[in-house]
């Protein structure tokens, strides 16, 4: 019996420090914390399953983000052209790499990321996932202008960033691969959620009557006609995410989405931006060539300019455009203001 | 042992007896709709979008770019009168080459049905829903139209007298007069498709083709120069649709 009894206290002794053993550490899942008015009215976000989020990736992601690390030099991080105060955008139509280049397109806002189901990124929809379209800028002569193989060699040689990376995804191998994939979980959490039209739309705000006329204008197919290609309360993305030539144009200089697929009917189409935060974003259009909202509302309604490819939705071409009273474009411009969220951007959680 | 021998005798009796029932029995089949595209004839595939290929019955020639609708409550209407009716819809992107098949999750009885029928559109009843999904493709119509969801979206370019491209759009709604907090309605522009008698003995595929060169053809000769784009705060014009809708969606086969 004594002897049993042994043996049952040694296997219980080898069987607990087995579990001990067994239990390996894994990174602590993050699950977005999806807004009311997204739950409500849209789908799920889009969160691939090779790269869920967790609590250690979004910090290494962060911390990616903001770091200068990332460039040729040292001088210029994702955050020199994706500011948090500017909704994750430059205030500049098109901005200058570490060599002091500009490129031609303005850099995209960041947020809602997810919600992105199409998962075509940047002005061309040429970036099939989050993960891949942070491989770019690293690399881009004009824009960082790095090899991801030195960034890998200095992130390697860090005094903390392998361990990060241990932290993040159990190696403490550090691959471009997941260096994006860090990247990719923190700009998913980039949320805007919380604006005034959103208050609105929950019943915990009202609008004046100028911000209401301005609403009514964006979904009058007889005036505005924003919401076919932007959104309205129920897709409070206010963005389709997909591409229209907009009547920027008569001949292009970029061809936008053609330039991508190759497909001539494409030239000239660029992503629908989503008109939150339009207070933070300035200035607008994929080249940045508007500097103020003012003249984003004067172009569709009376500066179009035709060409083969403009999107059908855009009314009254031969006019210009939709020919808006002034009234109406000082209450559409009052509306759109109601979606900036200030809070997107004094978020703690986004700050370097 | 003998009553054993009889016991299982009895019990292999029953289940001779069980095995020749299911095999006439109803069994439950698999049903997926199947939408087909033409115009006159004619296929049409988003390959054909973008291009100046057809012509309407008013003699203007016209591009596609883009065609997406829905359809819902499909019906399956029993010898007996009796409806199955699936309260689901579906949008059909034609731009996206998404939703040209479909199969309901519900199955239904093998055997023969009087009629197969769908809703082009919404009732009014499914069109006070909310559908994220729907939502999510940008597919609502404003509150002072109603609200609720387009029917179908047809967008596309015509060339008028002087060849130039004008726009049209050609979006199916819910007719709706004065628009605004209060808004009325006509008359209700969904309608009911009919594809006659069918028998489902097997899984079935039904392939629906729709006639994109109707909407634009009887009883109203639609004229893109005079309606074009601004139709869904257009009540006549959504009726004209609903009309002209009427003849567009055949039953094309039926494949077990």
């Amino acid at each position: 019996m004594r002897t049993t009894l042994a043996l049952i206290s040694v296997l219980a002794i080898v069987a607990f420090g087995c579990s001990d053993e067994d239990v390996g550490y894994e990174p602590t899942p993050l699950p977005l914390n999806i807004p009311q008015i997204f739950s409500d009215n849209i789908i799920s976000p889009v969160i691939p399953t090779d790269n869920p989020l967790t609590v250690e990736g979004v910090a290494l992601g962060k911390r990616l983000f903001f770091d200068t690390i990332l460039s040729g030099d040292g001088t210029q991080s994702c955050a020199s052209c994706h500011s948090p105060q500017n909704a994750f955008t430059d205030n500049t139509p098109t901005s200058d790499g570490i060599d002091g280049n500009f490129g031609i397109r303005n850099s995209m806002p960041l947020f809602n990321l997810a919600w992105n189901y199409g998962e075509r990124f940047t002005w061309d929809g040429k970036e099939l996932s989050l993960e891949r379209q942070a491989i770019e800028p690293v690399q881009n002569p004009i824009e960082l202008h790095s090899d991801w193989n030195d960034v890998v060699t200095r992130l390697q040689a860090h005094p903390e960033y392998p361990e990060l990376f241990e932290s993040a995804f159990k190696t403490s191998t550090i691959t471009k691969e997941l260096a994006t994939k860090a990247i990719a979980q923190f700009e998913r959490t980039l949320i805007s959620a919380n604006s005034k039209f959103d208050k609105y739309s929950l019943g915990e705000a009202t609008l004046t009557e100028n911000e209401l006329n301005g609403l009514n204008v964006f979904m009058d197919e007889a005036r505005g006609d924003c919401f076919h290609c932007h959104g309205s309360p129920n897709n409070p993305l206010w963005t389709d995410n997909i591409f229209h030539n907009n009547g920027l144009d008569a001949t292009f200089t970029d061809l936008g989405l053609g330039g991508v697929t190759g497909d001539p009917s494409d030239n000239g189409k660029f992503k629908s931006p989503s008109l939150r935060n339009l207070a933070y974003t300035a200035p607008y259009m994929h080249d940045g060539r508007f500097a103020t909202l003012d003249e984003v509302i004067n172009h569709y309604s009376e500066g179009l300019n035709n060409s083969p490819t403009i999107d059908p939705l855009m009314k009254k071409v031969d006019q210009g455009g939709v020919q808006l009273t002034e009234q109406d474009k000082a209450d559409l411009k009052a509306f759109l203001l109601t979606l900036s969220d200030p809070s997107f951007i004094n978020n703690p959680s986004f700050q370097n | 042992m003998k009553n054993i021998a009889i016991f299982v005798s009895i019990v292999c009796l029953f289940l001779t007896s069980c095995s020749n029932d299911n095999d006439d029995s109803i069994r439950d089949v698999i049903t997926t709709f199947q939408f087909s595209h033409n115009w006159n004839g004619e296929t049409v595939t988003n390959e054909d979008f973008n291009d100046f290929k057809f012509i309407n019955e008013n003699g203007e020639t016209l591009s596609i770019e883009r065609l997406r609708y829905i359809i819902s409550d499909m019906t399956f209407t029993t010898m007996s009168g009796e409806d199955i009716e699936l309260d689901i819809y579906n949008l059909v992107d034609v731009t996206n080459g998404t939703g040209l098949f479909f199969s309901p999750d519900t199955t239904i009885p093998s055997g023969t049905y009087s009629n197969v029928s769908f809703t082009f559109g919404l009732d009014n009843e499914d069109n006070s829903e909310n559908y994220q999904d729907l939502n999510s493709a940008s597919f609502n119509v404003p509150a002072m139209l109603g609200g609720g969801y387009h029917y179908m979206q047809f967008d596309g370019k015509y060339l008028d007298a002087d060849s130039n491209q004008q726009s049209f759009n050609y979006h199916s709604i819910r007719a709706v007069d004065n628009p605004g907090d209060n808004p009325n309605f006509p008359q209700d522009t969904f309608f009911t498709v009919n594809l006659g008698e069918t028998t489902f003995t097997n899984d079935t595929t039904i392939e629906i083709e729709a006639n994109l060169a109707e909407w634009f053809k009887s009883p109203n000769l639609w004229n893109l120069n005079e309606l074009n784009t601004v139709l869904m705060p257009n009540s006549a014009a959504q009726i004209m649709m609903y009309q002209n809708g009427q003849t567009v969606f055949n039953l094309k086969s039926s494949i077990q």
